[in-house]
């Protein structure tokens, strides 16, 4: 199994310049890849795009063989920058993290999410705290690929150390495809296997 | 802070607006609709006479116990306020979501609407409306429900616009859940409040408006008792010192549209989740 994209390009509106033009990636299932590249290079909007969020203009993402599905479950789930706004201001944790599916005890255990955060509001929640919730909300049992746009880059460095073991441990138990969009280079060569810089891989003219 | 404050919070304080306000308005409308129309008939023995024991709120220049005219006449108004903030609130409902979800041609269509309505004088486009299907309770109906719904369709657009980019509501589709499902549990808790504080917020504006244009005559018909009807005949004597003919309709009037407007703020206020805790 693999994550597919084939000839992408992306621009916000008709007329104006080309943020993504022909690009082409593959990730295998059970891969661990960077990609990097500098601020404004359109990896978030990459990321967006091969996790089902954004339409390509142009080209299309293939997850198995077959076009990503549109409706349903996905597998390949993204986690994001922002957990304060990945999560409904007016919901409880215990429904946001079971929206997908049930999460376990273990998994919650695993990333260290305390049974007395569950009956909060996310208001009442630290960001590194949201950010777990995130992960094991995305986690379930029909995802086979995660994609991490900047998942740590507003944590302290002992949490953003506990999230990248807690997420490697959690790809490696299920045999996900992990795909790492950051722009810091030592995290990314210490997190994945492969680094692929965007800016060779995208020349929009 | 002292004590006063501290024992009646927002909530407590909502409570007895709410009630107050219910009490009033059933009263008043139960009591319109159920009067005799012999309670404000016509006599000619007592004309002009100024407030006392036998009518509370004195008598007219027919002889019209004001007391009997004035309920009536602020039950008929309710009745059109009921009825034109629940046309006028569905239509923005309709509008603003659609315009929000369908986006494109129909999102453009929508605003131009909205635009179009907004950009002339409120009480011009009443007159018209009303004046075009002749007057009476049927123009004064049409009129204020086919003019109240644009403020509301833009805060509904709005809303949903706003709450559809959202990173939590994009997660949610990529989580299995369908179109209704997100308009279920995302979308709608996070607009009810806002709508349901525009429509109570509404309702006075209508009132007001059906007493306004029923007041420069293009509403409701002179012999019906209405409050715009009646403040504007009370208009012709005040003069010659008939001060009871104002000042009653007035208070009552004034009275339903403040308790209606301390609700929707106070509303505003606790459902607001940066000072639902006050």
């Amino acid at each position: 199994m693999q994550l597919e994209a084939k000839k992408i390009s992306f621009r916000y509106q008709k007329n104006s310049p080309w943020i993504l033009k022909d690009v082409d990636l593959t990730v295998q299932a059970g891969e661990r890849v960077a990609l990097l590249g500098p601020s404004g290079y359109g990896k978030s909007t990459l990321a967006k795009i091969l996790a089902g969020y954004e339409n390509p203009v142009k080209g299309e993402v293939f997850w198995d063989g077959a076009p990503l599905p549109k409706k349903g479950f996905c597998p390949v789930q993204m986690i994001g920058q922002h957990p304060e706004k990945a999560v409904n201001p007016r919901w409880k944790m215990a429904r946001i993290v079971n929206e997908g599916w049930q999460a376990d005890e273990q998994t919650l255990r695993e990333l260290g999410i305390e049974k007395a955060w569950m009956n909060r509001w996310p208001s009442e929640l630290s960001g590194g705290e949201l950010q777990r919730f995130c992960i094991a909300r995305a986690l379930g049992p029909k995802t086979k690929f995660l994609i991490c746009d900047e998942i740590s880059t507003m944590l302290d460095v002992i949490t953003q150390a506990q999230i990248w073991q807690k997420v490697l441990a959690a790809a490696q138990k299920g045999g996900l495809g992990l795909l790492v969009v950051t722009h810091n280079k030592a995290l990314a060569a210490r997190v994945c296997e492969r680094i692929i810089e965007l800016p060779k891989l995208n020349r929009p003219s | 802070m002292d004590r006063k404050t501290a024992r009646f919070n927002t909530r407590t304080r909502v409570m007895v607006y709410i009630v107050l306000a219910f009490v009033y308005l059933a009263g008043v409308l139960l009591w319109g609709l159920l009067m005799d129309p012999e309670a404000y008939a016509v006599d000619y023995r007592v004309k002009f006479l100024p407030p006392g024991a036998g009518h509370l709120f004195g008598t007219d220049f027919m002889g019209r116990d004001m007391l009997f005219r004035c309920v009536k006449g602020l039950s008929t108004s309710i009745v059109i306020g009921v009825i034109a903030s629940a046309v006028s609130s569905v239509i923005a409902l309709a509008a603003g979501v659609a315009a929000a979800v369908v986006g494109g041609k129909l999102d453009s269509f929508v605003n131009w609407c909205v635009d179009l309505c907004m950009g002339m004088p409120h009480l011009v486009l009443l007159v018209l409306i009303s004046f075009m299907l002749g007057r009476g309770m049927k123009g004064v109906m049409f009129g204020v429900a086919l003019t109240h719904w644009p403020e509301l369709t833009r805060i509904v657009r709005a809303e949903v616009l706003q709450i559809r980019a959202q990173p939590y509501v994009q997660a949610a589709y990529r989580l299995g859940k369908t179109r209704m499902q997100v308009a279920r549990e995302h979308i709608l808790p996070h607009v009810l409040p806002v709508y349901l504080i525009g429509v109570i917020l509404l309702f006075p504006h209508a009132i007001m408006h059906e007493a306004s244009i029923t007041f420069l005559g293009f509403g409701l018909s002179a012999e019906e008792p209405a409050i715009g009807v009646i403040l504007s005949e009370s208009m012709k004597h005040i003069a010659t010192g008939k001060w009871w003919l104002a000042l009653f309709p007035g208070i009552l009037l004034l009275a339903a549209i403040m308790l209606f407007d301390v609700i929707g703020e106070n509303l505003k206020r606790l459902l607001n989740p940066g000072s639902g805790h006050e």
